[in-house]
């Protein structure tokens, strides 16, 4: 297996890590991180291809991701911080008052 | 000039606006005397006119337009007003009477807590019937005739807080309606007819055209009678004007004697020129005329309430002024129309004055004749008012009464042997209601204690009294037998041949008068008769005025309602409420099946935003 298929699988990896963490866990923000991770997941990805073909377009992208994940981080703890101060909790279970 | 001749209009107008303004702050005197001054300002402008046309040597009449108004491919029709010997004498009975009832009820009115309003109201309703006098086109006057009928619904119904009082309101409202759907009618075909709305125009038609116009002069003045047998009282209609005594005694004085009831009159020898080109209408209107002259006087020999009589009594001298029209005699229908204005608003007044000092204790009606007797030593004014009224009422000379009611008979005499049958049993029904009533009221002994501790009203009242009984003594003289002022004053709108004095039917009406006020006298001398006499056979079926609302209640108001309930209960709840309801219920059902959907867990989302994701992805991936 030659490295590009390599952190291509651990790409994958990652990313279904991530998304298991947002489906699982209850907490507003591990769910956050779990986001972060994917995030990251695909990255790694655009790195490696980026590397693979021997173009600068997947650099260039991973940068725009990580500026897009900074503004969110500040929106999504804004969110957290709002949500733990109505609720006292941070658990998204407890935000279900839009269940038909 | 405009300005000039609008401002009978204007002045009441003003005088609304002030005390809607400021009348709280001026107080409920100043309310009064602002809302009669303005009254009187019109009755000033109205004289300065009637001198202005009077000066001239043919009594031209004063003809402006104030503003334009509709303005649509043939039908051209501006606020124009019209001031000719018709219109004019008009407008001093309006503002006359008007400011004297004004005046009354600053002292009538008295401590009421919407005494402001009253007045606002007061001062409307002379601006409304203004406008129906001074127009110079049918609608314009039409507007008037409509503002009348509201003035009256509001006025009627002014001590609202009563039930019954509100119903009289609105079934006058109602009523009028009902005669205004043929008037409005007889408008439009006069349109179709000729084109324009104008009177001017109209009449310049009907005179050129003459007899060819028959048929069309037949509709059209039909239509137009149903309307004046809404505003002025006739059969089939009458049924609001009794009940119009719900209202506040100077309102009664004012919508039976000097507006509203006189619009139909006024508007019948206004369009005169139509009416002699209809023969069959002619005879239609005097015999409803004098049906409803007998009908209404024999019904108020009948009445307890001392201003039901009255009422009746109006509906039965319209019916003469009505028939006197349908006769042709357009100036004694006019004549008993001015005769009638101060008399009848003497008596309403007098009427008022009487249930004023009746009010000593709260538990009698001081309407109910049953409670009076013996006033005479107590109100020698308001007696002495009232007896000249109603001697005026009953055609004894040389009071005017005597002179109007004399020339509309002698009218009927020489043309319709049925009209006059029926219009002189109505006069010697009539002086036997009035010996009735001055016997029941004012003679005898006190029968309660509110008759024993009667008391004379305030000269604010008094006053216009006085005014009104030296009017009623005096009217007559305005058109004495054989060609009087009235007859050559309207001579240039309507040429009509005089008639001298007849004698003999003079002093047999008379004789009979005098015989039937003797009479009542006579059957009267013990009061407890009359409260005995309507309990049952034809003094109930009189008292109930011939049972004709009854009637109406049976014919018209039972099914109307059953309609009603039909409408409400099986086609409203069925079939309206039926349809919107099912309508929401389709989709509460549909929403029931898909809202298991949103179970408000993001994780739930996630998932179902993930697999989609997936799905995509496989699709791309193993389809292409």
């Amino acid at each position: 297996m030659d490295a590009t298929s390599f952190v291509t699988f651990l790409s994958a990896a990652l990313f279904v890590i991530g998304a298991l963490g947002v489906l699982l866990r209850r907490s507003a923000l591990l769910i956050f991180m779990s986001v972060e991770l994917m995030l990251n997941a695909a990255n790694l990805a655009f790195v490696t291809f980026a590397h693979r073909w021997g173009q600068l377009d997947g650099q260039v992208t991973v940068f725009f991701i990580m500026t897009i994940a900074a503004a969110e981080v500040a929106v999504g703890l804004a969110l957290i911080v709002t949500i733990f101060r109505t609720k006292r909790s941070t658990s998204v279970d407890e935000l279900a008052q839009l269940r038909g | 000039m405009e300005l000039f001749v609008a401002s009978p209009i204007l002045f009441p107008l003003l005088g609304i606006l002030l005390n809607v303004l400021i009348g709280k702050k001026l107080g409920e005197r100043g309310v009064g005397w602002l809302a009669s001054t303005v009254v009187v300002a019109s009755f000033a402008v109205s004289l300065a006119l009637f001198a202005q046309v009077a000066g001239d040597s043919e009594h031209a009449a004063v003809h402006v337009k104030v503003l334009p108004w509709i303005s649509a491919g043939p039908l051209q029709v501006s606020w124009g007003l019209l001031v000719d010997p018709l219109s004019s004498v008009m407008m001093l009975i309006v503002t006359g009477i008007g400011a004297l009832i004004h005046i009354y009820s600053i002292g009538y009115m008295h401590g009421d807590p919407h005494f402001q309003r009253f007045f606002v109201y007061l001062n409307l309703f002379i601006a409304s019937m203004l406008t129906l006098v001074m127009a110079d086109n049918f609608l314009v006057l039409f507007v008037g005739w409509e503002l009348v009928g509201l003035c009256s619904y509001l006025l009627i119904g002014f001590w609202f807080t009563e039930l019954k009082n509100a119903a009289a309101g609105r079934k006058a409202f109602v009523v009028n309606r009902i005669g205004d759907v043929g008037f409005v009618l007889g408008i439009l075909a006069i349109f179709v007819t000729f084109g324009s709305l104008d009177f001017a125009e109209v009449f310049k038609a009907v005179k050129a055209q003459g007899g060819a116009l028959a048929a069309a002069a037949g509709v059209i003045t039909l239509l137009l009678f149903i309307g004046a047998t809404g505003k002025s009282a006739q059969i089939p209609l009458f049924v609001w004007l009794p009940d119009a005594m719900a209202g506040p005694t100077p309102v009664s004085a004012l919508i039976h004697a000097a507006t509203m009831v006189t619009a139909g009159i006024y508007m019948m020898t206004r369009a005169h020129a139509l009416f002699e080109l209809a023969p069959f209408t002619q005879q239609i209107v005097a015999l409803v005329g004098a049906l409803t002259a007998l009908v209404a006087g024999t019904s108020a020999l009948r009445q307890l309430d001392i201003k039901r009589v009255l009422a009746y009594s109006t509906v039965s001298q319209l019916g003469f002024m009505v028939a006197a029209a349908g006769l042709g005699a357009y100036v004694a229908s006019m004549f008993h129309l001015l005769t009638h204005a101060f008399f009848k608003a003497l008596l309403f007044l007098a009427a008022g004055s009487v249930i004023h000092g009746m009010g000593h204790d709260r538990h009698t009606d001081p309407q109910d004749m049953r409670n009076m007797g013996g006033l005479a030593r107590r109100m020698p004014v308001t007696f002495a008012a009232f007896v000249i009224g109603g001697l005026a009422l009953a055609g004894v000379p040389p009071l005017s009464g005597f002179f109007s009611k004399d020339e509309i008979l002698l009218a009927a005499f020489t043309h319709q042997p049925l009209t006059f049958l029926l219009l002189g049993a109505t006069a010697i029904v009539t002086a036997l209601y009035v010996g009735r009533q001055l016997i029941l009221v004012f003679l005898g002994e006190p029968r309660t204690a509110s008759a024993a501790h009667a008391h004379e009203s305030p000269a604010v009242m008094t006053a216009p009294l006085i005014a009104l009984a030296v009017g009623a003594v005096l009217g007559g003289a305005l058109n004495l037998p054989g060609g009087g002022w009235l007859h050559h004053w309207l001579e240039p709108l309507i040429a009509e041949q005089a008639k001298p004095l007849n004698l003999p039917l003079a002093a047999f009406f008379t004789a009979l008068s005098v015989l039937a006020l003797a009479v009542a006298g006579w059957m009267y001398r013990r009061p407890e008769r009359a409260a005995r006499e309507v309990a049952r056979g034809v003094g109930l079926f009189l008292a109930r005025a011939w049972r004709i609302d009854d009637a109406y209640a049976q014919v018209v108001v039972k099914p109307f309602y059953f309609i009603s309930t039909v409408c409400a209960q099986v086609v409203d709840v069925g079939l309206v409420d039926g349809a919107v309801n099912g309508v929401g219920d389709v989709f509460r059902r549909l929403a029931q099946l898909v809202r298991g959907l949103q179970t408000g867990l993001v994780r739930n989302y996630g998932l179902v935003m993930l697999l989609g994701a997936v799905l995509v992805t496989a699709y791309f991936v193993v389809v292409r």
